[in-house]
Order: C-alpha cells, then sequence, then structure tokens
C-alpha cells in the first residue's frame, strides 16, 4: 500500500463493549474483479459512523455484504453484530436482527399510499385481513417520529424525494432499526431537505439508533460523523476519530485518492488543433422533477486532436450533460447553444446531432447502446443507415463490408459479423458500440464510461483507440468515473458538481487531489475557481 | 452439428417451423385419405387464407417494433362495407372503389398512428378502441349486407383463377406451371445473387453445396405446389398473386430497407434506437399507416369472397394475424420476426381449418385444437430459446 498508515488511526483493536458491528476481514470476488480485499469495519453502538470513497472503492459492496443482499458463503470473512456472529442469507435476515439498508433510489412503490408502503411486506393485518385503522395509526405515529406532516394516506407519487427519504425512514423504524445504513441519502436531496435529514439522523442517535452513512459530500460528513472509514481499492485505508482529530476535507481526500499510476495507458503525442466544439451555457431540468436543475449553467470547449476529460462524482450531472447535449436525449427546460465550427448547430433531436456531427457512446451498453438480438453489421450500421442506402433501399453487401472493416480494425472478437451482439463480451460489446459511432464520420465523440465493466486487457484496447481517433483530428470528450482513466488519457479536464462546471484543469496541472476538490465543491461555497 | 446448421443457413429455428408445417401436411394427408393435397383443395386453401397472410405481413411489422394492433378485423369490417356502397350504392367502378379502399385503409391508419406516434397512447388502447370503434361502423353502414353480385370482376378477385391462354398439358394448366418455373428461375437467380454480392465484397459465404441443396428442396417444393394447382379447376387463383406481392415487398421492406431495419432497432432496443437517431415517433406513425394499407386490402379479398360486403365480416380477424406471427416465430416482446416464418405460421393455421374440415370436425372443435396449437408453438419457441442460452 503506497499510503503509511497515520499514528493516531485507530488499529484493528479489540471489540470494545460498546461495538455494536464487527466486519473481520471481508474479502468479495466477482469473475475477474476483487472488490473488497480483507475490509474490516467496526461501528460502536449510538455512533454515526461515515463510510467514503471514490466511486467503485467497494462502499456499495460493502454494504450489500453487511445487509445480506451478497448471501453469506459468497464472501469471505466474518460479521460479528452485538457480539454475536451472524451469517445472512437475505435482507429479510439482517432485517431481523435491525439492520436496515436504504438504498439511493428509493425502493417505494409510487401508487400506494405513504403508510402502506411504511408497512409493505410487514402488512398490519389479522389472517390476512389488512386492519387499515391500526395501519394508518400506527404509520401516523412513525411519521411524527420523522418528523413528516403529510397524511398517511397520501399516495407516493404525490410527494418529493426529501419527504420520500423520511417515509423510508419510517419505514425502518417499523421493522425496529438497530442499525440504519443510508447510501448517498442527500444526493438527490435539496440543502433544505438535506439539514432537515442530517438532523433527525442526529435525533436517532440520542434514541440509540447507529447509523452508517455513506457520502460523497465531505462537509456532510465532517459536520455529522463520529467516525470515518476510508475505502479505497476495495481496501479499509483507515478510521478518523471526527471528534478526537481535527479532520479537514483534504485529509479525506487524500486518503480516498492516494493511489499510483502505472503505464495503463497507451502514449499519444497530442497534435491539438483549432477549436471544433464549444457548449454555452447549457441548463438542464430534470425531466420529471421540472423545478430541479441537473445541468446548471456548463460551458466546456472542445478542440480538434484533444481528449477531454469530464469528472464528476455519482449523480454530479456528466450523463446528464451530454445526453441533453446530443439532441436532447435527456431532461426537460434544456436552454443552451452548441456551437460547432463557429456555427449555431444546437440540435433538438438525436437525427439533427448526428447529422451536426456529434456522437454519443453511452455508458450503459445494454439499456441504450446496442440492439442485443441484432448481429454485429446491423449495429454497426445503425446509426448511419443513410451511409449505405439510396432510396431507403439499404446495401446489404456494403453493410457487412462496413461491419467486416471494423471487425478488424478494432479487433473485435467475433468468428464473422453475423454474431448477435449478445453473445458478445463487454469489451467487444464496447467496440461494436464504438464502431457505431466511428462509422457515422462524427467529429466530436462523447464516450461516456467507456471502460465501464470490461477487464484489463480490453480496457487497453479501448484507449488506444481512442487515442488513435484522437490523432485522427477528432475531438474526444471523455466521461468517466475513474480519476486515474482521465488523468492517463486526457489533456484537459473539467470537473463538475452538482451540474455546475466547478474546475478546469490541464493535464500538467491535473492531479486526483485538485479534481477531488472541485469535483467535491458545493453549490454555495465562495471557493474561486482557477483557471 | 456447426455444419449442419450451415448447410441450413443457420436459422434452425425457421426450419423447425417449416418441419411443423411437414408435419402437420403429411398427418391431415394421411387423415382425409389424401385428400388434403388434392388440387381443388390447395387451391381453395390458399383462397380462404388469403386474408390471414396480408394481414400477417403488417402484423408482423407491428409486433416486431413492439406493439400490437386488435383492430383489423374492424378495419376489414369497415373498408369492405365502405367499397361495397362504392360500387353498389354509388355505381363507382370496381377498380376505383378499390384504390379509394386502399386510400380510406391509409386515412384509418393515420389515424391511429396519430395517437399512437404523437400522443402516446399505447397501441393495444388506440387498437381496442378501433376494434370497437370500425365495427360499430361497419354495421352502421352495411347494415346485414350489402350484396355485390353485379361486379363480377370484383367478386373474380377471390374466387377466379388466371384466365387460362396457354392451354393444357396432361391435364395441366400451363399458366401455372410457367408461374411456377418463373418463381423457380427468380429463387436461383436472387439466392446466386446474393452469395456474389457477397463475395465480390471479399466476405465469407456459405459453401456452394450448402446454398445448391437449399435451392434443390425449395425448388421440389415449388414445383410440386405447381403442379398441383395446375390441376386444379380453374388454374392459379388470382388471390395468389396478390398474396405473393405482399410477401415479396414485405419481405424486401423488413429486410433490405432503412425502414425494416429501424422497425427492428426499435423493437430490439427502443432506447438504443432514440440514440441512434430513428425518428420514433414517425416511424410509430406509418407502422400503422401500412397496416391500414394491408387491412384494406384484406378487405378487398374478404368481401370479394363472400360476394358481398357483411357488417361481421373480418371478427376475429386480428387473432388469426397475431397467431400466425406468433406460431411463425415473431417475438412477444418485439424485435424478432421474418416475413417467411410468419407466412409458415399462416399456413399451419390455414392447413389446420381446411384439413378439419375436410374430416367435417365441428367448428367449436377446431377452436380448441388451434388454440392449442397456438400454445405449444409459443411454448416450444420459448423452451428452444432458453436451451439455446440466447435470451
Amino acid at each position: 500500500m503506497s499510503y503509511t498508515t497515520a499514528p493516531y488511526s485507530a488499529e484493528p483493536s479489540a471489540p470494545r463493549a460498546d461495538t455494536i458491528l464487527e466486519m473481520r476481514s471481508i474479502t468479495k470476488t466477482f469473475p475477474g474483479v476483487v472488490a473488497l480485499q480483507d475490509v474490516s469495519l467496526d461501528v460502536r453502538k449510538g455512533e454515526i459512523h461515515a463510510i467514503c470513497g471514490e466511486n467503485g472503492a467497494g462502499k456499495s459492496t460493502l454494504m450489500k455484504v453487511l445487509s445480506g443482499v451478497y448471501p453469506h458463503g459468497t464472501y469471505d470473512g466474518e460479521i460479528v453484530f452485538e457480539g454475536r456472529s451472524v451469517d445472512f442469507r437475505n435482507i429479510r435476515d439482517s432485517e431481523h436482527h435491525g439492520i436496515v439498508i436504504i438504498h439511493q433510489e428509493l425502493a417505494l412503490s409510487p401508487y400506494l399510499s405513504i403508510a402502506e408502503n411504511i408497512f409493505l411486506g410487514n402488512e398490519r393485518s389479522s389472517r390476512g385481513v389488512i386492519d387499515w385503522n391500526k395501519t394508518n395509526a400506527d404509520a401516523a405515529s412513525l411519521l411524527a417520529e420523522v418528523g413528516l406532516r403529510d397524511k398517511p394516506e397520501t399516495r407516493i407519487y404525490d410527494i418529493g424525494v426529501g419527504k420520500q427519504q423520511l417515509v423510508e425512514i419510517a419505514k425502518a423504524l417499523s421493522k425496529e432499526v438497530k442499525l440504519l445504513i443510508l447510501d448517498e441519502p442527500t444526493a438527490a436531496l435539496n440543502d433544505e431537505d438535506s439539514a432537515h435529514l442530517l438532523e433527525l439522523i442526529e435525533v436517532l442517535r440520542q434514541r440509540g439508533i447507529t447509523s452508517i452513512i455513506i457520502s460523497h459530500k465531505l462537509a456532510e460528513i465532517i459536520s455529522i460523523a463520529d467516525r470515518t472509514t476510508v475505502i479505497r481499492d476495495g481496501r479499509t485505508i483507515r478510521t478518523y476519530d471526527m471528534k478526537a482529530e481535527k479532520v479537514t476535507e483534504e485529509d479525506l481526500i487524500r486518503s480516498m485518492v492516494g493511489r499510483e499510476m502505472g503505464s495503463r495507458f497507451p502514449k499519444r503525442n497530442p497534435n491539438i488543433g483549432s477549436e471544433v466544439l464549444r457548449i454555452e451555457d447549457w441548463t438542464v431540468h430534470h425531466p420529471i422533477q421540472q423545478d430541479r436543475k441537473v445541468v446548471d449553467g456548463a460551458s466546456i470547449t472542445v478542440r480538434r486532436g484533444e481528449v477531454v476529460g469530464l469528472a464528476g462524482l455519482m449523480g454530479a450531472g456528466r450523463t446528464e450533460f451530454a445526453m441533453s447535449v446530443f439532441g436532447r436525449a435527456y431532461g426537460t427546460r434544456i436552454s443552451g447553444r452548441v456551437i460547432k465550427d463557429g456555427i449555431d448547430v444546437t440540435p433538438h433531436s438525436v437525427g439533427e446531432a448526428i447529422d451536426a456531427g456529434l456522437a454519443y457512446a453511452t455508458e450503459d451498453r445494454k439499456r441504450y447502446g446496442l440492439n442485443l438480438l441484432a448481429d454485429i453489421k446491423r449495429n454497426v450500421a445503425a446509426a448511419s443507415l443513410k451511409k449505405i442506402s439510396s432510396y431507403g433501399v439499404v446495401d446489404s453487401g456494403a453493410e457487412a463490408k462496413v461491419g467486416e472493416r471494423y471487425r478488424q480494425e478494432l479487433n473485435i472478437k467475433a468468428p464473422n459479423v453475423d454474431v448477435v451482439t449478445g453473445n458478445l463480451s463487454g469489451g467487444n460489446q464496447q467496440k461494436v458500440v464504438l464502431s457505431k459511432w466511428i462509422f457515422t464520420d462524427a467529429d466530436v465523440l462523447i464516450l461516456d464510461e467507456p471502460t465501464r465493466g470490461i477487464d484489463v486487457g480490453a480496457k487497453y484496447e479501448i484507449y488506444t483507440i481512442i487515442n488513435d481517433l484522437a490523432s485522427a483530428g477528432k475531438a474526444i470528450i471523455m466521461i468517466s468515473s475513474e480519476l486515474p482513466e482521465l488523468l492517463g488519457m486526457c489533456d484537459r479536464i473539467y470537473a463538475i458538481s452538482e451540474g455546475r462546471v466547478t474546475g478546469e484543469v490541464p493535464r500538467d496541472q491535473a492531479t486526483e487531489e485538485t479534481l477531488m476538490r472541485y469535483m467535491t465543491m458545493e453549490n454555495d461555497s465562495d471557493q474561486e475557481v482557477t483557471r | 452439428m456447426s455444419t449442419v446448421k450451415q448447410m441450413l443457413g443457420g436459422n434452425i429455428r425457421q426450419y423447425g417451423i417449416v418441419g411443423a408445417l411437414f408435419a402437420i401436411v403429411v398427418l391431415f394427408e394421411i387423415m382425409t385419405d389424401g385428400k388434403l393435397l388434392l388440387p381443388n383443395n390447395v387451391a381453395s386453401l390458399i383462397q380462404q387464407n388469403a386474408y390471414v397472410m396480408i394481414l400477417a405481413a403488417g402484423m408482423v411489422i407491428v409486433i416486431i417494433a413492439g406493439h400490437i394492433d386488435l383492430s383489423v378485423g374492424s378495419i376489414v369490417g369497415f373498408v369492405g362495407g365502405v367499397v361495397a356502397i362504392m360500387m353498389q350504392h354509388w355505381g363507382w367502378p370496381w377498380w376505383l372503389a378499390i384504390l379509394s379502399g386502399l386510400v380510406l385503409g391509409s386515412i384509418v391508419g393515420m389515424w391511429q398512428g396519430f395517437w399512437v406516434a404523437y400522443v402516446g397512447v399505447p397501441a393495444f388502447i388506440v387498437t381496442l378502441a378501433g376494434w370497437l370503434a370500425f365495427r360499430g361502423l361497419a354495421i352502421l353502414l352495411v347494415g346485414v349486407t350489402v350484396s355485390i353480385g353485379t361486379q363480377p370482376q370484383f367478386v373474380a378477385i377471390s374466387n377466379g383463377s388466371i384466365a387460362n391462354f396457354l392451354g393444357y398439358v396432361a391435364n395441366r394448366d400451363v399458366v401455372t406451371l410457367v408461374l411456377g418455373a418463373l418463381v423457380i428461375a427468380l429463387l436461383v437467380f436472387t439466392q446466386l445473387r446474393a452469395r456474389r454480392v457477397m463475395r465480390s465484397h471479399g466476405l465469407d459465404v456459405e459453401p456452394a453445396i450448402a446454398v445448391w441443396v437449399r435451392l434443390v428442396v425449395l425448388s421440389a417444393l415449388v414445383a410440386f405446389f405447381a403442379w398441383t394447382l395446375a390441376g386444379s379447376r380453374g388454374g392459379t387463383p388470382i388471390v395468389l398473386l396478390i398474396v405473393g406481392l405482399v410477401v415479396v415487398v414485405y419481405s424486401f421492406v423488413t429486410q433490405r430497407t432503412v425502414f425494416g431495419r429501424n422497425v427492428y432497432a426499435m423493437g430490439g432496443n427502443l432506447q438504443g434506437a432514440i440514440l441512434s437517431g430513428v425518428n420514433t415517433k414517425k416511424m410509430n406513425f406509418f407502422i400503422f399507416v401500412n397496416i391500414g394499407v394491408l387491412a384494406s386490402i384484406a378487405a378487398v379479398v374478404t368481401t370479394s369472397k363472400a360476394g358481398a360486403a357483411v357488417g361481421t365480416a373480418g371478427t376475429l380477424y386480428e387473432l388469426d394475424a397475431i397467431a400466425a406471427c406468433f406460431i411463425g416465430g415473431t417475438s412477444v416482446s418485439g424485435g424478432i420476426g421474418r416475413i417467411s416464418g410468419v407466412m409458415v405460421g399462416a399456413l399451419i393455421m390455414g392447413v389446420l381449418n381446411i384439413g378439419l374440415s375436410i374430416m367435417q370436425v365441428d367448428a367449436a372443435w377446431q377452436q380448441v385444437l388451434k388454440g392449442l396449437v397456438l400454445l405449444v408453438a409459443v411454448a416450444f419457441d420459448l423452451t428452444a430459446k432458453r436451451r439455446a442460452g440466447t435470451r
């Protein structure tokens, strides 16, 4: 490990009398990936324990192990809860012991009432018949506890995300929760709702309920947590005692990133030309909560032959930014201008975006990128049928030829282009997606998490393809959650936080620490952005 | 095993359905003491099932795109009624009435397409409403029946045959034999040309032997069919030309056009299609215009067959067309399906119909059997896919 343990860090100490949870040497592997390696965590009764780390560090995996989403036997190590070793087979099991997890994506049923949601799977009933009076009365008293004044009969659909979060907590209370796990509880909340939620967690603590909070918002962690455990690359880095020492955001950031970079990235000699794309003052609202700004006045530029990175934490609005630029494929009430080669081309449909020379390769290949039922050649041609057809008739010979060309150029591992893409590995599927967009002959390619979920060897190949595109004069906008990837690939990196561009860093000045500082910068902070 | 697959042209599933059709034909040939394949029965098999094949060609596009159309039977009744009224009450010539019928069908399609594409009402709802409304309109307009007995050319569409101007050889209609030979020639030409084009692009092609085996088998089938039909009362039914044209045109549309590609893209991954620049609203609109036109062709065929417009004409036709699609291997969730498979599905239904009728099985029992065949066909399809591990 490159980071040396500071003298005041909590040693893997002997269990103390007030320890409620101890996770010992948890190791969890997925095919080809070690997600958690020898992770230990101890949580004291009645404390608020924060867990932080980069995207993909293993925080959520650890919580899934704890809550039984990954059942006993699929991981190594031991979980001790209230002094006894436990082995949960599923979520119900862990809930029986009083461990309740509230996920980032809330799991409420929108068309049922608050009361029905609170007691979902745990109905107030006798012999299968629901006792509505008891349901609503019990719900009302739980709602009072979490400080929600809406009626129990109100539909979830009709209340905001902040209140929904409170309903989730009320639901947890109904299960007699002892340990409450909150995964990014304030990510989707405005400041007021966030403050209310954090207050509530404090109130619950005074009533003896222990909480684990996973959060990217470092200021929040510093203000509320008693102790904080930092996880990086599937390992526990250290646990800070927030009350005993003065811990700053800088300290946390340094623990979260400090990692060495190898030669995982192919070399490229940047040959950067004139500006090709400029996005000005781009603002996008959430498609359902229409008064929420997902992207807020973002402006970026890209030049020919340049690889520009977009860094941001989960929920920062990177994908939403890219998709809304790509012909309004996301969001409502979109404003701003897209200027290409000095001409305003602001596209209003995906077709217009493609015609303007933009391409967007999605982060979610299976949902948005490929027709998994169709073969390689048809997927490659899907966005450029105009190029290989005349009067609406497709030249299938040309189509097969194009598919074959990219199969060879991008080294798609399949015997021929008639292989259905659903049967390819992740890396090869990604190459098909890239082929599709390269074939559109776009000048600007937006690549959203181009290496997500693919193995190391294939990643190197994808990097090589990106470099080749840049060398050929294409402008690349690369979105990635992995900072080392951005640092290794990009000529310039924009940091995005809460929908705003909070920083712009050229390659030679970029470090994980500076990026992380911009990425965690909050909306109302007065910090000066250095350009 | 892989070479066998290659020999068959890669798509085992298609051949499974053809095998099922073959088995059913043999079964009924035996059970009806050889009556099933008598020339006149083969001719009426086509005349009685033309509407299913025409409707199924539109329906399969709708289903591949991820929708469903419940209204086609009612549109058949409605358009058929209007066409009959044009000829009988307004004195329009038969060809003008047919053309107007096609225009009316496209307007009906625009109406439904508008709601699906631009308002976003699910096709199930839109066409359920159409199923009710167009049936109502049909009964209002037609009453019980409007006879078209005074229009011999119109009646001939579904009941007549192509004039025999070439005489007979061995008591077989020469026109039919010539048509059969033309189809075989066309088959050989297109298959070999496709292979040559592929090769000229430097792509792998299937082994020559596989192509020739397939051509010989298909040609033998066409030859047998033409020979049988040539011995029927009139030779080639006129409606067979219409069905043949529909099959050729729609095979081309689905496999070779941008429109066809986009239909498959939408059904396979709607979001993916949108992000590839497919104008899905426009596509949805035209998918329904298309099936509206095909439903009006089916209306002409149906009205002609009956010799009269009937208010309840076309009842349950939508279910015949949907069943043909699913028996023919179309995926319930969209994205997969072929015209050829669907035509085989329609033939399976048709052979069941006529075979059971020859055996004088009660109509109610016929329904029970057809229901079971539909169920077994789709169940077979799903288990085969699961075993192949593609889904």
